[in-house]
């Protein structure tokens, strides 16, 4: 028997409550009418529970099974307030749903359990949660929980101020990463770690709070290298998490974050071997400057990363921090994998992608976080290149060709590059010279991944499926593509991400949309035009505007992508800047705009580009990306991390995965043909 | 009916002296006080019918060989949960004894340290429902206003207060 069976739930209100969330009515009364959510399989507990809430005049919704509690909070994702769950469920594990809980919604979640032991109650500690309560609990145990939720906001509002500069990109992805990270929890001290050192000092402290946003693992860039190189060092097929921990040596690491990651990285090498090839592209040579900026990953810019490293160019290991990033994000959806578009995937896609210089660079409006692959290893030939812009043209369908390559398969470049709006559209075509790479850009504005950054651009808005197949064309090729996950952060459902604070990344949103299958997926996302998703939240701009901004990430051939190191302004003419309408990648915090920035760093026009934390990095790594087409350039550029470049595209899709909660309009899927943006405007 | 009304706080106080409920009983008590009648009874009824499907239970998967030491601790330990939530300190130290004793593998001792938390579970049953057959008597038709001691008198020497409520 149970108070509350299977499906049903018993909303009770509290007596003197009553308020609805946002009530100013009830702001007064707060906490009383806390929206709390207990989940317990012993009724007996949970009517006890339930009683108590109740006298603290919370509003108390309670639940029997795991999966119902699931259920019930997807279907009303701002429904809660805070989440208070037992550890042993017969149906589920309580730490499962807890990470489910922060990957998906982000909630402050409070664990419960009659076993008092050290060993469990740091368990919750590294899952994330914010606090954990010994049974039987008490009334005065449950009086100040609201106190997670106020902490929670805060935190989260800091990390959304935060997402401003470029420079800030890497703090704020690091913020938003604390905020929605969806990554396996794990400790925040592990975060400093891998951040930057400038960072390092936040993200302790941050995350030394139980009460923060629950620590979780972010994948970056770094990480995901030593990571792929522990999996290879010992054999796919033998890598097991104990081992591989072992390898990587990282302080603070578990072997449940590396197992799950793990896992995500078998379904994207999965992915990579349907699609081309073989998952070696990861490891191919990323964009160093990535690093930088994928770090957060959370941002698109993550995003970025793994466009980038579809590209080939971009480290595999980048990608996968974008994938871990976008698959974070995509609603916890696992496994994402960024898959890397080889580069002869991308390519290949290109022709019929690069339809951007004559569609419109749609794509990028789209909020379609493409993940601008950036930095995408420039080595993308310029057939391709060229085919990418024409295709990031069209890649307002992103889907688009991310898709029809078949090649590419699915992996739609998680970064979303948001192929330059179409405005720039038609100048990324332009080129199709790889070396034009960053002409693709600038005509589009958007920036072209001239490292066939496949972004997989998904359209819009809950693209964020699309992205996963990340089919990263390296070479965003081009136009639009670069508007990445600028729009994360409006994209995001709520989750601050940093797409501002992406460095460079125009970090689609998260949503690195790794298109499995590149065909099905990209359909729909690469489209960007439709104002990507990320854009739409973020800054409502219209997708136009992404176009330029995104553009900016068309990177000259040359070094352009220097400039968008941290250049927010760059102004890299070249790039995407084009049209854009840089309003609106700047607006994107955390958003796209980050990603955007990078892009358009290049020749921002709109000085977007500097505000985009993203953009910054985008332009790094586009230029990144680009340089490889080029040959070199932006190497220089990672100052934000953003550089797709060096991350190994998993850890960039990862990371993007895992930042983006939200899983943005990343949705686009770029096939980048690895084109480089040169000058990605900032 | 003073009488009775004696005799039902003393009684309530002897679970106390007798450490066969603890605090946690008392916190119910004062849910039950704000507000919310017949509270305790009713969570009580919960766990009594609870409880005892997992003895049963227990009680076969403890007799049934090979037995499977995890099983039977995940269910122990449920169990455990739920009878410390509503403070059956008795039984949920011989939940605690008997499951040290399943993991230590000792299966006789096991068997009989259950046999034992069998007992106290119906011996607490037994005395509950005393209880409040009395408490319904003292105050048949206001059940809310049974009498809820102003504090538990726990063995720590607290001033012993007798005070209860007249219905």
């Amino acid at each position: 028997m149970n108070l509350s069976s299977g499906k049903e739930y018993i909303s009770t209100a509290s007596s003197s409550a009553g308020w609805k969330a946002g009530d100013a009515a009830a702001a007064d009364q707060f906490p009383a009418g806390l929206r709390v959510l207990v989940v317990d399989d012993d009724p007996t507990c949970l009517m006890i529970l339930e009683k108590m809430l109740r006298t603290c005049l919370y509003a108390v919704t309670k639940c029997s099974r795991a999966e119902t509690a699931l259920l019930m909070l997807r279907e009303n994702k701002n429904g809660f307030d805070i989440v208070i769950s037992d550890v042993h469920m017969p149906d589920m594990d309580g730490f499962k749903l807890l990470e489910h809980i922060g990957l998906e919604m982000d909630l402050p979640v409070i664990m419960m359990s009659a076993d008092d032991g050290k060993h469990v109650v740091m368990k919750g500690v590294t899952h994330g949660a914010c606090d954990y309560l010994i049974k039987p609990v008490r009334i005065e145990a449950l009086k100040n929980i609201w106190q997670h939720v106020v902490r929670k906001r805060r935190n989260e509002w800091r990390d959304f101020e935060q997402s401003g500069s470029v420079e800030e990109g890497d703090r704020l992805l690091k913020q938003s990463d604390d905020a929605d990270y969806s990554s396996s929890a794990n400790e925040g001290n592990w975060k400093s770690s891998k951040r930057r050192k400038d960072d390092e000092d936040e993200t302790d402290e941050r995350d030394d709070t139980s009460t923060l946003k629950k620590p979780r693992v972010v994948w970056s860039v770094e990480l995901h290298q030593q990571f792929v190189a522990a999996v290879n060092q010992l054999g796919i097929d033998k890598a097991v998490p104990k081992k591989i921990l072992e390898l990587m040596n990282v302080p603070g690491l578990t072997r449940e974050n590396v197992a799950s990651h793990l896992q995500k990285y078998r379904l994207y090498l999965r992915r990579l071997s349907g699609v081309s090839q073989h998952p070696s592209n990861l490891n191919s040579s990323f964009m160093s400057p990535q690093e930088a900026v994928f770090g957060p990953l959370s941002s698109l810019n993550g995003l970025d990363l793994q466009t980038l490293a579809a590209t080939g160019q971009l480290p595999a290991q980048s990608l996968a921090t974008l994938q871990a990033a976008g698959l974070g994000r995509s609603a916890g959806k696992p496994g994402i994998p960024m898959p890397f578009v080889d580069q002869r995937d991308i390519f290949s896609f290109e022709n019929p992608k690069l339809r951007f210089g004559e569609g419109q660079q749609q794509h990028v409006n789209n909020n379609k976080q493409m993940n601008l692959l950036h930095g995408i290893p420039t080595t993308m030939e310029p057939k391709q290149l060229a085919g990418l812009h024409h295709t990031a043209q069209s890649m307002g369908n992103m889907n688009m060709q991310v898709a029809s390559n078949g090649s590419q398969s699915s992996q739609n470049i998680p970064l979303l590059m948001q192929m330059a709006q179409p405005q720039a559209r038609g100048q990324v075509i332009n080129d199709s010279s790889l070396g034009h790479a960053t002409r693709l850009l600038s005509p589009m504005g958007q920036p072209i991944l001239s490292n066939g950054i496949a972004a997989n651009v998904s359209t819009k808005t809950g693209i964020q499926e699309n992205v996963r197949a990340p089919s990263y064309n390296p070479v965003l090729q081009t136009s639009s593509m670069l508007n990445f996950p600028m729009n994360h952060a409006s994209e995001l459902p709520g989750n601050s991400f940093p797409l501002g604070t992406t460095p460079g990344i125009p970090s689609l949103t998260p949503k690195v949309a790794f298109q499995e299958d590149v065909n099905s997926d990209s359909k729909g996302s690469v489209g960007f035009m439709p104002s990507y998703d990320i854009f739409n939240d973020l800054n409502q701009h219209k997708p136009q505007n992404w176009e330029l901004q995104n553009i900016g990430m068309t990177f000259d051939a040359s070094q352009h992508s220097n400039n968008l190191q941290g250049n927010h302004n760059h102004s890299q003419p070249v790039l995407v800047q084009q049209g854009f309408s840089s309003g609106q990648v700047n607006g994107q915090n955390k958003s796209a705009t980050v990603v955007s920035k990078a892009i358009f760093s290049a020749g921002d026009s709109t000085g977007h580009a500097n505000a985009q934390n993203g953009n910054q990095h985008l332009n790094s790594l586009l230029v990144d990306g680009t340089v490889r087409v080029k040959s070199e350039t932006v190497a220089d550029a990672t100052p934000t991390n953003l550089y797709p470049d060096h991350f190994g595209q998993e850890d960039l899709m990862s990371a993007l995965l895992k930042q983006q909660d939200v899983v943005a309009p990343a949705e686009h899927e770029f096939d980048f043909d690895g084109y480089s943006l040169d000058n990605i405007p900032e | 009916m003073e009488n009775l009304r004696q005799q039902i706080a003393e009684m309530r106080q002897s679970f106390f002296d007798e450490e066969i409920l603890d605090k946690q009983f008392y916190q119910l008590e004062l849910l039950e006080k704000r507000g919310n009648p017949n509270f305790v009874e009713e969570v009580l009824t919960v766990y009594f019918r609870e409880s005892t499907t997992l003895l049963q239970t227990i009680e076969q998967a403890i007799e049934t060989e090979p037995i499977e030491p995890v099983k039977v601790d995940r269910m122990l330990y449920k169990l455990k949960g739920s009878s410390a939530n509503i403070g059956a300190n008795k039984v949920r130290n011989n939940v605690t004894k008997t499951r040290q004793l399943v993991e230590g593998g000792n299966l006789e001792g096991a068997k009989a340290a259950f046999q034992e938390l069998r007992n106290e579970h119906a011996n607490l049953r037994a005395k509950l429902e005393l209880y409040f057959q009395q408490l319904r008597q003292a105050c048949p038709a206001e059940t809310a206003s049974r009498p809820v001691p102003a504090e538990v008198i726990l063995h720590d020497a607290r001033p012993g207060d007798h005070r209860s409520r007249s219905c």
